[in-house]
């Protein structure tokens, strides 16, 4: 039993990493219906440049804000470059845009800061204790604190603020928005600055724990179960499929590896949401698509 | 305005029946000078020419494919007419972007309702009281002093629009839980929560019980009334319109056949011709 709580709650907190990178998606996914391919490539680009700034001598906070403010630039570059010349084409376009986005970030990441690992120090101690004789990571804790804070200052972001309030008006009826005076470039551009944030603090805490390097950008498959089984357009889903799939792949790996042979981690979360796209395709809090002919 | 309003209000069957201030006094807010649009050769509009004075309700009524929504599709920017210019408070109106009417002071309902499904009533409405806020994104974002205000005062005056138009004990309803009529309502109080200058309703009856549209019909004379909005209205029924306006102009095949008060235009034989065919 106890190994067994070890096991869930070491899931759960991996979990609340994936979670962390799949918020990005959805914030973008919900106020303009893109599948932001580049989400994964943000995050790199966010450890990245945050890692190299530290490395150049840095303090903590003074590089924290020059990343941010990085981010509010890309976001806005995006907007401008990206998304107002592609306005009113079908979502394929904007997937594929962003696509080429991912390669763009990529290869600008790498030809500023270099292809090489960078470890990073958050000076979060990473020692593990035990609670009632479970064995926890100090570290993983510490994310999960920050994801709960993360999806707080979202859900408070969208209640009732001004920029909140657009931004779901514009995820109900672009056109209707549009409508009523809402300006949609400015919606656009707060909600890639929201996903630039999300991904600053995903990419952190995933460097932190995996070292600076490219196979950060890969963040962006894991998140894709993660989407499938929380539903696309839902934050706590989100972080609920994050959990859903955190817990479920090292419970399977423990418990069902044996007998499938080991490595069952790196699949079992897209048996899962292939089960999910055939019973449940909205996901688990997404909103149902009714379309009507 | 209001207090013009107030001092002299317009004719009609009103409540005030006190004789209608001298023409001079209305200052026209809306003026549509020899405006044509055509598509593909069909002409849609042809050199329609008229005023809208401060504070009144005026009504544009015709048959099916009079030019009546091409009409107000050119004043809220989504077409560009052939010919023609539209002075606004006093400003010649050039092609609006989307969205720029609605900053302008043009407030708009939708034929086909535009609302937020998905949202509250409340959200709705907020949506409308936004357009005026002037907090930047960063003070949104941490909530710092002027955007803690503003949504304060944001909230004060939607709760003041709901209660106004007895919508309170629907505020935290989803706007698509609603029925029909509430749901035109909604929009009505989303349209006047941007405090607009002038208000076009774009069929706001459509489809409704005789009922509704009565109910209708004294929400838009209160708004113009108590508000002091300046109504424009489009209206496909000409009983609808009678009751509530101070003037009303008759399009037809894209002209306009009669422009006055409404027992003026009612007795009008053009329009009678118009409405009941050659026969009458």
């Amino acid at each position: 039993m106890q190994f067994f709580l070890e096991v869930l709650i070491g899931g759960l907190l991996a979990g609340v990493m994936y979670a962390m990178v799949a918020i990005g998606f959805v914030l973008i996914y919900k106020a303009s219906g893109v599948f932001n391919f580049a989400q994964g490539s943000m995050v790199l680009f966010a450890a990245l440049t945050f890692v190299s700034i530290v490395e150049r001598g840095a303090p903590f906070w003074l590089a924290l804000a020059a990343t941010a403010g990085a981010m509010v630039l890309l976001a806005v570059a995006v907007e401008r470059l990206l998304l107002r010349p592609l306005v009113n084409r079908p979502p394929l376009s904007l997937f594929l845009a962003t696509l080429g986005l991912s390669f763009v970030l990529e290869g600008a990441a790498q030809a500023l800061f270099g292809a090489q690992v960078h470890a990073l120090e958050l000076g979060i101690p990473d020692r593990p204790f035990t609670v009632g004789g479970v064995l926890l990571s100090s570290f993983d804790l510490f994310a999960a604190g920050i994801a709960a804070a993360l999806v707080a200052v979202l859900a408070l972001l969208y209640g009732k603020t001004r920029i909140g309030i657009a931004v779901r008006a514009v995820a109900d009826d672009p056109v209707a928005a549009l409508a009523v005076g809402i300006r949609l470039p400015r919606v656009w551009r707060a909600v890639w600055i929201a996903a630039g944030m999300v991904g600053l603090v995903a990419g952190l805490l995933w460097g932190a724990r995996v070292g600076v390097q490219f196979s950060l950008s890969l963040t962006v498959l894991k998140a894709l179960p993660v989407l499938i089984i929380g539903g696309f357009s839902s934050i706590p889903g989100a972080l609920l499929g994050g959990l859903v799939v955190g817990a479920g792949e090292k419970l399977a790996e423990v418990y069902v590896g044996s007998r499938l042979g080991s490595g069952i981690e790196n699949w079992f979360p897209y048996v899962l949401a292939l089960l999910f796209l055939l019973a449940r395709p909205q996901g688990l809090l997404g909103e149902p698509r009714t379309e009507r002919v | 305005m209001n207090d013009l309003r107030n001092a002299f209000p317009g004719p009609g069957l009103r409540r005030d029946t006190r004789p209608p201030p001298p023409d001079a006094l209305w200052a026209p807010l809306l003026r549509v000078e020899d405006l044509s649009l055509s598509f593909d050769g069909v002409q849609a509009l042809s050199q329609v020419s008229f005023e809208v004075k401060a504070g009144q309700v005026c009504s544009i009524i015709g048959p099916n494919g009079a030019g009546k929504s091409s009409l107000l599709n050119i004043l809220s920017g989504l077409y560009r007419p052939d010919a023609g210019v539209v002075t606004f408070a006093g400003e010649r109106l050039p092609r609006l972007a989307p969205g720029e009417g609605a900053r302008r002071g043009l407030g708009r309902t939708f034929q086909n309702i535009a609302l937020f499904g998905g949202m509250t009533v409340v959200d709705n409405v907020l949506t409308g009281a936004a357009l005026s806020a002037r907090a930047s994104f960063l003070e949104n974002a941490f909530r710092l002093g002027r955007a803690r205000r503003e949504e304060q005062a944001h909230l004060a005056r939607v709760a003041e629009i709901l209660a106004f138009l007895g919508l309170e004990a629907h505020a935290q309803t989803r706007v698509s839980q609603l029925p029909y009529g509430l749901q035109k309502r909604v929009e009505l109080a989303r349209a006047l929560a941007a405090e607009p200058r002038l208000l076009l309703l774009d069929e706001p009856m459509a489809g409704m019980t005789f009922a509704e549209k009565l109910e209708m019909s004294r929400f838009v004379v209160r708004a113009n009334e108590e508000l002091g909005v300046t109504v424009l209205l489009i209206e496909h029924d000409i009983g609808v319109v009678m009751d509530l306006s101070d003037q009303v102009v008759v399009l037809d095949y894209g002209r306009k056949i009669a422009d006055g008060a409404p027992e003026q235009v009612r007795a009008d034989p053009e329009v009678v011709r118009a409405y009941l065919g050659e026969a009458a």
